[in-house]
């Protein structure tokens, strides 16, 4: 049977890979022969799945919102991400991955972050292991997410500001990727999302895959059957959408459903929505879907949405796009703010911009009455009330 | 025969210090977007045995600030892949010595990797320098391609390669191998410590069948001589760079003077 799971040499069809400098093979090569072996070693999958619990709040409710299903009138369930510790998925993947880095043995974690939410995650579990923290962030981003910089020296990490390119998200991965080279051996590179060379993608899905696991779980105990007839969530690197599909990627019953960001409109020239403007090339030594110039430069996205605006997505996201697996849908600023103030009306729940998106879509994508859509409500909106107050002159 | 190998095959090459090559890097439309011939050919002049041309890109993530930097501002100069092209056409007319593209494997995708071979064999590209096209998807996609156009592919190795892994690479080369000096990006480290040196022994001992030419952190007189007391040769990039954003493209006779 066709799989849309990452291969042995980490691609997704064509996606994916490890398109390197020689400079970061060992780096990468060390990841790759260990991490299958050390996530199945019982020690590490005790220890992560007892911080999920104690230290998350996992697992997640799965919470069927009513009114909402009424007004569009399906069953929309919410995975409620957005109640694990430090406010969005991001976490899972960040204990996941210190756990690793003891493993093998570093000593001094780095991280990329954009919005700030990868970095306050990773920071948190370096607090947690007692392990010296670096993170990367665009200058620009530094100087409008001040309250995540603050999160973060709270935690002790030391924020350093990306100068280069752009000043954002890809400026901050690429100084992260090139702190890794000046530091190839006691330093691990915790990745936010499902990006970067093999086998990051896979891995990162890997502890993410928590949510579709639970979803089972929990969509047996509510509706009598493991699987919905769709999920929906919001991709911008796209961790937490491969979270949500993980357990239903070869069921092919299940709809896939991938959020965008259209940012101001997909023909604007200030979007987003990578799976619409992109096209086949290497971000990040990752062979995916890329938002390019025609001439191969990386050029800078755009949605309100902070944790949305990166120029690629996932080599799996690029597969589910390009094989037909998944359905695109992509989403204006406008209409994620709209459905991000509808959650908080109708269900007393302030959405983050980013899950805003995924909440969207049912303005115009109709389900029949008895469809059961899961909706990944991947963060909340603490972060983004300086957003919504600006936007809705609240 | 492939002006690489024949360059590294001759006993004294053009100038200077017993048989030890020097190659420099520039990015291509830097200063100006219009100075990539003079460059190449005031470098010839001055004795130098290769030059890299850099082909900007906009996320080099193996660069430091400075080659960061020549990228961005030759981007926003106007230089691109087909500009390059059409500035070089007729640079075999003035200009001899081996002639190598180095950059990322994005824009060379895009360009299509087998029109921009076909294109260097136009030109009279001898070799290409693509370090995040690994060498085994190269192997398996690209190699009959590099090698229909006459093409030499050069393979980076640094202090973390194993010895396993420079073998493969020493098999899979030709004309030399990249040696990255320590584990860094470029134009990061001022000098060499013990630990290089060590490197250095360490793969002069390995016997070799490729030369190698030592690149990353070869800034002055000194740091060439230290490089090439083992390798063949040695690569300037973020020093000479640093000398065009200050004098532009005179003087880089001087510049290499003072390397050896």
């Amino acid at each position: 049977m066709k799989s849309y799971h990452a291969d042995e040499r980490g691609y997704y069809g064509e996606f994916g890979g490890a398109f390197i400098p020689e400079m970061l093979y060992p780096n990468c090569e060390e990841l790759r022969q260990n991490y299958l072996n050390i996530m199945e070693e019982p020690s590490f999958k005790d220890e992560f799945h007892q911080l999920l619990k104690d230290y998350v709040g996992r697992p997640t409710p799965l919470y069927f919102a009513k009114r909402l299903s009424e007004k569009y009138n399906t069953k929309i369930y919410l995975k409620r991400e957005d109640l694990c510790h430090t406010g969005a998925h991001k976490v899972n993947n960040t204990i996941g991955q210190i756990l690793m880095a003891k493993k093998l043995g570093k000593n001094r974690i780095i991280a990329e972050t954009g919005a700030g939410q990868h970095g306050v995650a990773t920071a948190t579990v370096c607090a947690l292991m007692g392990i010296q923290c670096v993170v990367y962030m665009g200058e620009i981003d530094i100087a409008r997410q001040a309250p995540n910089v603050a999160r973060m020296k709270m935690l002790g990490a030391e924020v350093r500001p990306a100068t280069s390119g752009s000043k954002t998200l890809k400026d901050a991965t690429n100084e992260a990727i090139r702190d890794w080279i000046n530091n190839p051996v006691d330093t691990h590179y915790i990745i936010g999302s499902v990006v970067g060379p093999h086998p990051y993608p896979d891995m990162v899905a890997r502890f993410q895959s928590v949510i579709s696991e639970e979803i089972k779980n929990q969509l047996q105990e509510k509706e009598g059957r493991k699987n919905p007839d769709f999920v929906v969530a919001c991709v911008g690197g796209g961790s937490n959408a491969a979270g949500a599909y993980y357990h239903y990627l070869d069921t092919p019953e299940v709809g896939i459903i991938a959020v965008e960001a259209a940012g101001k409109g997909i023909d604007s020239g200030e979007s987003a929505a990578t799976s619409a403007l992109g096209k086949i090339g290497i971000i990040h030594g990752s062979k995916t879907l890329l938002m390019q110039t025609q001439d191969g430069q990386i050029t800078e996205p755009y949605s309100i949405s902070a944790g949305l605006d990166y120029p690629g997505v996932g080599p799996m996201h690029a597969h589910l796009f390009a094989s037909g697996r998944g359905e695109f849908i992509s989403i204006t600023d406008d209409d994620a703010m709209k459905a991000g103030l509808e959650l908080c009306k109708l269900e007393g729940i302030i959405p983050a911009i980013e899950s805003s998106h995924a909440l969207a879509i049912f303005e115009d994508r109709k389900f029949n009455p008895d469809d059961v859509v899961v909706v990944n409500l991947s963060g909340r909106g603490d972060k983004d009330l300086q957003n919504y107050i600006d936007y809705f002159k609240l | 025969m492939n002006r690489i190998k024949q360059k590294l095959q001759e006993d004294s090459p053009s100038a200077g210090r017993a048989g030890k090559i020097l190659s420099i890097y520039f990015s291509a439309g830097y200063p100006n977007l219009d100075d990539t011939v003079k460059i190449i050919q005031d470098l010839e002049k001055s004795g130098v045995d290769l030059i890299e041309i850099g082909l900007p890109f906009s996320d080099p993530l193996a660069d430091g600030p400075t080659i960061q930097e020549s990228s961005t501002a030759a981007l926003k100069n106007g230089m691109n892949t087909a500009l390059l092209f059409e500035q070089l056409k007729d640079i075999r007319k003035t200009v001899s010595i081996p002639l190598i593209l180095m950059g990322y494997f994005n824009p060379v995708l895009q360009y299509g990797v087998e029109a921009f071979c076909a294109k260097c064999e136009e030109i009279g590209i001898d070799g290409l320098i693509l370090p995040d096209l690994p060498l085994d998807v190269y192997q398996e996609e690209y190699e009959p391609i590099f090698k229909k156009h006459g093409l030499i592919n050069i393979f980076l190795i640094t202090p973390q390669t194993s010895d396993e892994r420079i073998k493969a690479i020493d098999d899979a080369s030709e004309g030399f191998i990249y040696m990255v000096s320590s584990a860094s990006t470029t134009g990061a480290k001022q000098g060499f410590g013990a630990e290089q040196l060590d490197y250095f022994d360490r793969i002069a001992n390995m016997k070799l069948s490729n030369p190698q030419i030592v690149g990353f952190g070869i800034s002055n007189a000194e740091t060439f001589e230290q490089a090439t007391k083992k390798a063949k040769g040695a690569i300037i990039g973020s020093a000479f760079i640093k000398h065009l954003t200050a004098n532009g493209v005179a003087g880089i006779g001087d510049f290499v003077k003072q390397i050896r």
